[in-house]
């Protein structure tokens, strides 16, 4: 095995598929998982949208803003409260960072809570610059639960004089120039009850977002990657586990016992050979059910009769002629056992490889249905990253990361896959061994 | 040079090695005999002892791994060892020394007919025109008993001996001095066995070709040895006359081997040797034949030099 | 027991030797050759006419060149093909009545050693695995039961120790070590018969000798009935008492081992024997006298005598019109010729 320089790397793929498949179950357990992926606007509304990951600012000389959220609540975000006559009291919440990117955020806003009774809190915010300028955003009273963003303040844009908010808010009035350095946000709140309270969460939805960016929806795409991994090789290995195993019993008892059983067989094969594999797998998906159960049974069952079957035939029946077989027969092995105790263990070394280099064409059809839009409703998949980045235009909008993660994670996969197969196949039938 | 003071054939510690994963089989391991014009000598020795391998090494058609090839080889006189790739193509290999390969008359080109592939050679190693080899096959086609006919045929129209005597053809098309014939009857039935014996024996009467003949069926060698050179685990143990080796071996092992033959003209009890032979990647040191041999005596944990007795050689401290 | 069958006329119709453990009658295997799959284009007659009878603890050699139906024979007697016509009676039994258990208990009685030991074991059991199968398969159950038999048997093929060979896999041992676990299969559930089809013929010449003793010991430790196929008639003496010379689908000579091989009556055993040398220097300075041409095709066999293409004394009129049916020129050797009409 340690000859085989190509094992190992194949090895070490599979391995760190299987491991990247582990964490992300126990990391995000299964249900969490799917409320995530199937969660809207209000389980990521602090994420910006199409954001490439926060690792592109390393290659870019230009650096995109980052996103984040704080908050009052969890002491993210400073608030001091000082209390006044007659149960009032006023606050203080600020919040300062540091800006030094190239492009500004996509947007800014300011989720309030409060609780009163009767009168409305109200709340004044301001914009505080590096260069010492401030700027008074909005003055307002608050609902229970008030949204505030930047950008769709039709009032703050008359007074500021610009459609564009939030490069305003960013750059030097005279030039035009990004101004780079500490800002700070300063929100100052008058509550009118005793038991009046305001918290805020300010949110900042930058150019590039954690680790892998995000999609359409918000969505942090570190979720459907990560979950990628175990259903990919949960997929491709039961595929072609089931695939392999049954298509060698079939052809090994077809070859043994011969006459109509092999004839039905061969015939078939004949005919799901001619049978368009895809579109059946479209149809079923189309008309019966998405789900990847059922698509796994009908690839599955599929591809038990296609060349493979014929291949493993032509070598059973010399594994057939053969002299122990022949030696069994003579010492009154029953036909069952002579087809799984002497026939099959024989192919062993072949299907194998067989079974681990078959993985990535299952793994391919799987992403591939998914790209048609026809991958499991629920299953956050690699394949479906592709379809809703393609569905999105992100190729021609330039999302580039959109496709790449996926489509990078799919090629490893076929590629570690194969190269273990390969070597796999070298040891296993060392005729192909060189010398 | 003067080509009558020479042996056609010399070879002096020839050593041909192979690299394998599990080590270096040392397949050939200092080989010496000599041979003249118009003799056969027969290798004998059992399966893996490395007879091919000295077939190959005579005729530098090495394989890939080769760990160490080295020794002379005189073809009347001249180290052939010396010369490139080219010149030995050209002055050595068919030119005068030609390889009927182990199972030969599998190896034939299924989709050419056997008249060609008999020409081939000539055409290669002799640069003679197409028309003039296949004169050439015809002829040999004659020497060895095949149907003039049978030029036309594919391989598989010809049973096993036919595709023998096709193969042999093949090596006699180009007039070699030396024809080195590597296994050519154990897969023949006994009546074809002994009708390719007589056509060797004949070439030999009529075309005064030398034979090299490997094989590890004793009973049949005989039937074509002039000189006997026993093989074991790389090295030749014992060689002389047949005349004087068939009744009375010399060397322990050849003495067993011998006495392993069952014989259909005699009442003797056939005997075998107990043990295996060691094996090429890890040889024992002293003689390569000490585990299995009865006279073992101290001397033997060294390796044991040929020792000439008459026209004779031994490699066993019993004859020092 | 021999002598009594010597005085059997192998050519009357009905063989009712009570000791007699195997009678073949007539026996014939024709193999259906087909036309690009189907459609009938003819039969390889490989046995065509086959009778004898062999005898508790007789050995018997069958002795033919390639392709004459030696296998073909063994294989029907074991129960692997099925006869076209002509019966197989064993131990009073006919085979062709046999059917599932029958069968296979008819096979326990039979053991077979193969030409090429190592296709004759699986590549993938160790020696363990394979000695056990043919015992479970017979039906024993307990381990104990079944390593205890293998012990004894691999000991008697001088497999020893047995704890180091029971683990190996077959690739991991000598020729000869493993047509000893062929053997030793064979013996596995004390057979009356051994069919042993070249058993020495893929091995080296120091083997040859060592396998082909053990099985003489075995054979005569056991009381066995031995049918040695060879094409070697140089070992047959070795071990067998009589011979059958097989050409092209029929026994053209039966005789006791020395009186075959010091009056070989029909023309082509001539031939065998003259071809078969023994290792002596005068050989190289004689040619040898080997009959013109090849066996025939099983397909369309030469009319009348078979060996009559070839034969040197051929009567024309008469050796290639009837087929000559088998003569006892002398006491228990029968041969078919018509020279010995
Ligand atoms: N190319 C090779 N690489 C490695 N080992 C080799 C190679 N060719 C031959 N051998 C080994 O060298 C040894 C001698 O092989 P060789 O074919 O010369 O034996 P042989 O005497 O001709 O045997 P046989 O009678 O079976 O033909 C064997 O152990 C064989 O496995
Ligand atoms: N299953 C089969 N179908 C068709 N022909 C067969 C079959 N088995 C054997 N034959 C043919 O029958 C003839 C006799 O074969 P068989 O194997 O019995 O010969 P054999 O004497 O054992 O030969 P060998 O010495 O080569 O083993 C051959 O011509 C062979 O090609
Ligand atoms: S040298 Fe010694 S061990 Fe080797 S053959 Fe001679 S006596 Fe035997
Ligand atoms: S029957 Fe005639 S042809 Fe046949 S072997 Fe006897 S003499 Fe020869
Ligand atoms: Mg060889
Ligand atoms: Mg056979």
């Amino acid at each position: 095995m340690l000859y085989y320089p190509s094992a190992i790397v194949g090895l070490l793929v599979v391995f760190l598929l299987v491991f990247t498949a582990i964490y992300a179950m126990i990391k995000i357990p299964y249900n969490e998982a799917i409320r995530l992926w199937r969660g809207g606007e209000e389980v990521w509304y602090q994420n910006p949208k199409f954001a490439p990951p926060a690792w592109f600012n390393l290659f870019s000389s230009k650096k995109y803003s980052e996103s984040f959220a704080v908050k009052t609540s969890d002491g993210s975000m400073t608030r001091e409260v000082t209390p006044g006559a007659q149960g009032t009291s006023t606050m203080s919440i600020a919040y300062t960072f540091d800006f030094s990117y190239d492009y500004y955020p996509q947007e800014l806003i300011l989720y309030f809570t409060s609780s009163y009774e009767e009168k409305q809190p109200f709340i004044s915010a301001e914009w505080l610059t590096p260069d010492g300028r401030k700027i008074r955003l909005v003055n307002m009273a608050l609902s229970q639960k008030q949204t505030y963003r930047f950008s769709q303040d039709e009032k703050l844009k008359t007074r500021l004089r610009t459609e564009e908010v939030i490069p305003y808010l960013f750059s030097d009035p005279e030039t035009g120039a990004l101004v780079k350095g500490e800002y700070q946000l300063l929100i100052t709140g008058a509550a009118f009850e005793p038991d009046a309270d305001i918290n805020v969460e300010f949110v900042s939805h930058g150019q590039v977002y954690g680790l892998a960016g995000t999609d359409q929806a918000r969505r942090d795409l570190v979720v459907p990657l990560l979950w990628g991994a175990p259903i990919a090789l949960a997929f491709g290995l039961i595929a072609s586990l089931g695939t392999s195993v049954l298509t060698m019993v079939i052809a090994a008892l077809g070859t043994w016992y011969g006459g109509w059983i092999d004839e039905l067989i061969q015939r078939i094969t004949e005919i799901n050979l001619v049978l368009p594999f895809l579109s059946i797998l479209i149809m079923i998906g189309t008309f019966y059910s998405r789900s990847i159960w059922v698509i796994l049974g009908a690839t599955i069952l599929l591809s038990i009769f296609t060349g493979a079957i014929k291949s493993y035939r032509s070598i059973f029946v010399q594994v057939k002629e053969s002299l122990y077989i022949e030696a069994a027969r003579a010492y009154g092995a029953s036909s069952p056992r002579i087809v799984f105790l002497y026939l099959i263990p024989r192919m062993i070394p072949l299907l194998i490889p067989g079974l681990v280099s078959s993985v990535p064409a299952f793994v391919f059809l799987e992403a591939s249905l998914a790209v048609l839009g026809l991958g499991d409703p629920v299953l956050p998949t690699w394949g479906k990253i592709i379809e809703d980045a393609n569905s999105n235009g992100a190729l021609y909008r330039g999302y580039y990361y959109w496709i790449l993660e996926p489509a990078t994670l799919l090629m490893i996969t076929g590629l570690g896959f194969a190269m273990l197969g390969f070597a796999l196949d070298r040891i296993f039938n060392p005729k192909l061994r060189d010398v | 040079m003067n080509t009558m003071s020479h042996k056609l054939l010399r070879i002096e510690d020839l050593v041909l090695h192979f690299k394998t994963r599990l080590g270096t089989v040392q397949a050939v391991d200092g080989v010496d005999f000599e041979l003249d014009t118009n003799r056969a000598v027969v290798i004998l020795g059992e399966s893996g002892c490395g007879k091919s391998s000295l077939a190959k090494a005579i005729l530098r058609l090495l394989p890939r791994n080769v760990q160490k090839y080295s020794g002379e080889v005189y073809l009347q006189g001249t180290d052939v060892m010396q010369f490139d790739e080219e010149q030995f193509r050209h002055n050595v290999r068919w030119a005068a020394i030609s390889l009927v390969p182990q199972a030969a008359m599998n190896a034939l080109n299924p989709v050419i007919k056997v008249g060609e592939q008999v020409a081939e050679p000539a055409i290669v190693h002799l640069g003679v025109k197409r028309e003039a080899a296949l004169n050439l096959a015809r002829r040999m086609f004659q020497h060895v008993g095949v149907p003039e006919d049978f030029l036309e045929r594919y391989p598989f129209e010809l049973s096993g001996g036919m595709r023998q005597r096709v193969a042999l053809a093949m090596a006699l098309v180009t007039s070699p001095s030396l024809i080195v014939l590597d296994e050519p009857t154990s897969a023949l039935d006994l009546l074809t066995q002994a009708n390719i014996m007589n056509v060797l024996k004949r070439i030999k009467q009529e075309l005064g070709t030398s034979f090299i003949l490997i094989t590890h069926d004793i009973a049949t060698s005989s039937e074509l040895a002039d000189e006997v050179a026993i093989m074991y685990a790389g090295q030749i143990v014992e060689v002389g006359h047949a005349r004087d080796f068939f009744p009375a071996p010399l060397h322990p092992y050849a003495q067993m081997l011998m006495a392993s033959v069952p014989r259909l003209r005699s009442e003797s009890d056939p005997m075998f040797i107990t043990g295996q032979p060691p094996s090429l990647v890890n040889l024992p040191t002293g003689c390569r034949f000490k585990a299995r041999c009865p006279f073992r005596f101290d001397k033997c944990e060294r390796e044991p030099l040929m020792f000439g007795k008459n026209s004779r050689k031994v490699k066993c401290w019993l004859y020092e | 027991m021999i002598t009594e069958l010597r005085d059997l006329k192998m050519n009357t119709p009905k063989i009712n030797e009570p000791q007699a453990l195997l009678t073949i009658q007539d026996l014939r295997v024709w193999y259906e050759l087909r036309r690009f799959g189907f459609g009938h284009a003819g039969y390889v007659k490989a046995v065509d006419g086959v009778s004898f009878a062999l005898a508790e603890g007789e050995t018997v050699a069958v002795v033919g060149e390639s392709g004459c139906g030696k296998s073909s024979l063994m294989k029907t007697i074991l129960g692997l093909n099925i006869p076209t016509s002509g019966e197989v009676v064993f131990d009073g039994e006919n085979l062709s009545g046999l059917k599932g258990d029958g069968l296979q208990h008819y096979r326990f009685k039979v053991g077979y050693v193969q030409q090429d030991p190592y296709g004759a074991l699986p590549p993938f059991m160790n020696v363990q695995k394979i000695l056990e199968e043919p015992l479970i398969i017979s039906g024993m159950k307990s381990r104990e039961e079944r390593l205890a038999r293998i012990h004894k048997v691999m000991s008697e093929v001088k497999l020893h120790p047995v704890e180091d060979f029971l683990k190996k896999f077959p690739h991991m041992l000598s020729g000869g070590q493993q047509q000893r676990i062929v053997i030793a299969r064979a013996m596995l559930r004390e057979p009356k018969l051994i069919v042993a089809d070249e058993p020495v013929s893929m091995l080296d010449a120091s083997v040859r000798v060592e396998i082909l003793k053990l099985l003489r010991a075995l054979q005569e430790s056991h009381g066995l009935s031995v049918i040695y196929i060879t094409h070697d008639l140089s070992t047959v003496k070795y071990f067998s008492r009589r011979i059958f010379v097989m050409y092209a689908g029929s026994l053209i000579e039966k005789a006791d081992t020395r009186q075959l091989l010091g009056n070989p009556l029909h023309p082509y055993t001539h031939a065998l024997l003259a071809a078969t040398s023994d290792p002596e220097a005068r050989n190289a300075e004689t040619f040898k006298e080997v009959p013109p041409g090849e066996p025939p095709s099983l397909v369309n066999p030469p009319t009348g005598c078979r060996f009559h293409p070839r034969c040197p004394r051929f009567m024309a009129g008469l050796c290639d019109v009837k087929f000559p049916p088998d003569l006892e020129p002398e006491p228990g050797h029968f041969v078919a010729c018509w020279l010995y009409q």
